[in-house]
């Protein structure tokens, strides 16, 4: 079993715009990136999971040309309001660092 | 052989800086115009909301003051967008003031267009009423009583504003609430480029250095663009771009890596190839541009109250081991006291203890809401009617909660540890963004008004 974030170069979330979350999840190299696309820990179900949000909420995007897996949701406290954690959305990435990856075939 | 556009972003945000060298050497390489942005939503509703600019003033005016240096001898336009952050009246007013002090002490002599792109809240009503306002997803409520109650609305201008100010000979452009990609997109569509090249260039270049491989530093970033594609490479030679470097840019802060919706159409990039050309260029081509309805987007802010906090640390083992029931019995034993002391009318304010150790940070997304350390840091977090209530509600919070007690300890107890005196902190208004929305549009210059001053 690896983390999540030994396979990867940079794992960050951001808002997309004030009402939307974006995660990048940015892999060393191809085994990497392969790996967990095959092992689901980031598949839409996953996501929604552990996000708390509806399956079709998920925007769930393998880009291959820069390694990277990328998802978006909606924010569902919008940037700044009263009960909001996180303005700029630079945190909510937290959960995905230590996400269990099965390296067995 | 077309005609060939060099577009120069002087750096990511007006406020952030630049290497002087980098946009000399950018601007001596032939740039056409040079552009920055002066904002985002990224920050919050406050600065929309409230009308109060983000500075720092002497960051904005300096990196300002080296745009015109550069820009006003060699005869190229220089364009800024969304003024003074938020893009209302009151931050591109803000602008405008710092322009004419800088025209004033260095003895220039220009023409400034200021766009004007704040709405008015009848404008707001009159569209809502002919049904030209439409959601985006996802959006909050959006009526007539909203658009009352909101306390400033501007619109997001594309291309069409910058290109009239242009046409009229404006040699700096100062934009209120704007299309990041329309600062660098609009010169470039006059000439000619196709929206396709203009509009991927401009996304890459809206965050001025940020597309390289390396960022060390906030820094210059040129592109030139011709009708096939465009190539970015940065003026400063310590600076490199990759293919990688240029194409992972357009996933940074959009929700679709492939879409990004601009007035007027969406620019797609699924096809778009990016190559080096040397160790520092990428050429990009292949990115398509689909026309759609002209729409210009709504940003609102609306007041929700008024905030006053206490920051404190827990460190006893005792009350950390029961810390929800902790909370909970606190909360309710204040509900009462304040309805005691200041009857305040029903949902005149909220009160919310944010656990930081717990789930400060991610709140209710928290997936692991346990406490594993041996200490929290708790921040009491009032928002109500009026500053004078928030004030008035918070010593009773944070003096209760020094003494409430635990059935482990008789006698008198005090709980929390204030890093300050006084413990509590008036913030002050707090707002929300209260449109997520566009507005279709048969003249995409309608709603924007520009001004004109000659220095």
């Amino acid at each position: 079993m690896r983390e999540l974030w030994q396979l990867t170069r940079l794992i960050r979330s951001k808002n997309a715009g004030p009402f939307e979350l974006t995660f990048d999840v940015m892999f060393k190299d191809r085994a990497g990136y392969d790996l967990v696309l095959k092992s689901g820990v980031l598949s839409a179900e996953s996501i929604a999971k552990l996000y708390g949000v509806e399956l079709e909420e998920v925007r769930l995007f393998s880009i291959e040309q820069v390694l990277t897996v990328k998802f978006s949701i909606p924010r569902k406290v919008f940037s700044g309001d009263v009960a909001d954690t996180d303005v700029y959305g630079g945190q909510f990435h937290g959960p995905l660092v230590r996400l269990l990856v099965d390296e067995t075939e | 052989m077309g005609k060939k556009i060099k577009a120069v972003a002087a750096t990511g945000n007006l406020s952030t800086g630049f290497r002087e060298e980098s946009l000399a050497r950018a601007v001596q390489q032939g740039a056409h115009f040079v552009g920055c942005d002066g904002g985002s939503t990224d920050s919050g509703p406050y600065y929309l909301g409230s009308g109060n600019p983000r500075g720092p003033r002497q960051g904005v005016k300096r990196n300002l003051e080296l745009i015109l240096r550069k820009t006003l001898p060699a005869g190229i336009p220089a364009i800024i967008g969304t003024a003074g952050h938020a893009g209302g009246r009151p931050h591109l007013q803000w602008a405008v003031e710092i322009v004419r002090e800088l025209a004033r002490e260095n003895g220039w002599h220009f023409k400034l267009a200021a766009i004007d792109s704040e709405i008015d809240r009848q404008t707001l009503v009159e569209a809502f009423r002919k049904d030209q306002i439409k959601p985006l997803s996802p959006a909050p409520l959006f009526d007539e009583e909203v658009i009352r109650q909101g306390k400033r609305f501007v619109a997001m201008m594309g291309i069409e504003p910058i290109q009239s100010a242009l046409a009229a000979g404006a040699q700096l452009v100062i934009a209120g609430r704007c299309s990041d990609v329309a600062i660098y997109a609009a010169l470039p569509v006059m000439q000619g480029i196709p929206k396709h090249v203009a509009f991927h260039a401009g996304k890459i270049l809206e965050c001025g250095a940020a597309s390289v491989a390396q960022r060390l530093y906030a820094d210059c970033m040129a592109a030139e663009l011709d009708e096939d594609g465009f190539t970015v490479e940065p003026p400063n030679p310590e600076l490199r771009c990759t293919p990688q470097s240029v194409a992972a840019h357009t996933l940074y802060e959009n929700s679709d890596p492939y879409m990004l919706v601009e007035p007027g159409g969406r620019l797609d990039t699924t096809a778009a190839t990016y190559e080096a050309v040397s160790g520092r260029a990428v050429r990009v081509e292949g990115s398509q541009f689909v026309p759609a309805k002209y729409t210009v987007r709504i940003e609102g802010a609306a007041l929700a109250g008024y905030r006053s906090i206490v920051i404190a640390g827990i460190r006893d083992p005792l009350i950390l081991g029961q810390l929800d029931h902790f909370l909970s019995s606190l909360h309710s034993a204040v509900e009462r006291k304040i309805a005691d002391n200041l009857s305040p009318p029903p949902g005149a304010y909220s009160l919310n203890f944010r656990v930081y150790g717990r789930d400060g940070t991610l709140g209710t997304l928290e997936p692991n809401p346990k406490l594993e350390g041996h200490e929290i840091g708790l921040i009491i977090d009032v928002v109500a009617s009026s500053q004078e209530l928030a004030s008035d509600i918070l010593p009773l919070v944070w003096h209760s909660g020094l003494h409430h007690p635990i059935p482990e300890y008789q006698g008198l107890i005090s709980n929390l540890a204030f890093p300050f005196s006084p413990p509590g902190v008036d913030v002050g208004p707090v707002y929300r963004f209260c449109a997520n929305h566009v507005w279709e549009l048969d003249e995409p210059c309608a709603p924007f008004r520009t001004t004109w001053e000659t220095f």
